[in-house]
């Protein structure tokens, strides 16, 4: 049974390492298109993925979020990536399996993966 | 949309734009009647009865980027198609609360689907907010309140904290498993 003690304890633990997931300038922002067009596309596992691997990679300095309808619903799911100083990278046609190739070779690898982005596709 | 669950996190993020600080959510399900609720309703802005009695009409929208908003005209069609109701009720400052209702029994009964991934990521990708879920079977059934949550983890742990929304994954798993049978 999952208890309020348990949650006690994680919110210690968070506490002392409260720094790392403050968003600031610095972090790389992740966003999938959660409107009623991505949300129909499949983006609700592609968020889901994203937040689970970011958490399991322990990247630090990267926040996952969700923003509205970007106005290319063909393409979706769609997740852009602001980091900071680059140049915007919209990838399109997601799906949970391009989204542990994106954390692990773009976010974590620093490598923008090309075949996956909207360049690619148009 | 293939599940009522993702219905549900797109009529949400309306919740959210109209500036609520606490979201319900609520899903009933009567077996014996073939009938299941869906509730949501929030303390936003609300909306004028015109917009009120427009915002089914997929050709009804007041954002100005687009002409068409399909979020509850796909809900609506959701319960209707199973000879179902849909109504909202909402007021300027009142908040809104948008019903519907479904013959679970009807060929055309979308499945719920994973309602608990739906409200993890509403309470992730909105954690300032507070949400209170209830969802029953039969009577029988369990309520996550964030503001109990919140509680216990004060001011400065985030709900979407990682550690925080593992729990919140693992404790909804556990009652949907107990409470729902």
């Amino acid at each position: 049974m999952k208890s309020l003690d348990e949650l006690k304890a994680l919110r210690d633990k968070a506490k002392a390492n409260m720094t790392i997931r403050e968003g600031t300038s610095e972090s790389t922002r992740v966003v999938v298109g959660m409107a009623t067009c991505g949300i129909a596309a499949g983006a609700r596992p592609i968020l889901s993925t994203l937040v689970r691997e970011v958490a399991d990679e322990k990247l630090e300095g990267v926040v996952v979020g969700q923003t509205g309808c970007i106005g290319i619903c063909m393409y979706e799911p769609v997740v852009e990536v602001f980091a900071p100083g680059k140049p915007k990278v919209t990838y399109v046609k997601m799906t949970p399996e391009k989204a542990v190739d994106v954390v692990r070779r773009h976010l974590k690898g620093g490598q923008v993966i090309a075949e996956y982005t909207i360049g690619a596709e148009a | 949309m293939r599940e009522l669950s993702l219905n549900v996190l797109d009529v949400a993020q309306n919740c959210i734009t109209a500036g609520a600080s606490l979201i319900e959510i609520s899903v009933e399900e009567d077996t014996s009647a073939a009938s299941l609720v869906i509730t949501i309703s929030d303390d936003g802005k609300g909306m004028s009865p015109e917009q009120a009695k427009n915002a089914a009409d997929p050709f009804y929208t007041t954002r100005t980027t687009r002409d068409v908003g399909l979020g509850l005209p796909f809900f609506k069609m959701s319960c209707e198609m199973t000879a179902g109701s849909f109504s909202i009720v909402s007021a300027p400052g009142q908040g809104t609360t948008v019903t519907a209702s479904y013959n679970t029994g009807h060929i055309d009964m979308v499945p719920i689907g994973d309602m608990s991934e739906t409200i993890l990521l509403l309470i992730y990708g909105s954690p300032h907010l507070d949400f209170l879920y209830s969802r029953t079977r039969d009577g029988a059934g369990y309520t996550l309140d964030t503001r109990q949550i919140r509680g216990v983890l004060g001011g400065d742990v985030p709900l979407n904290d990682n550690d925080v929304a593992q729990w919140l994954r693992e404790y909804l798993a556990e009652q949907e498993s107990e409470n729902l049978s």
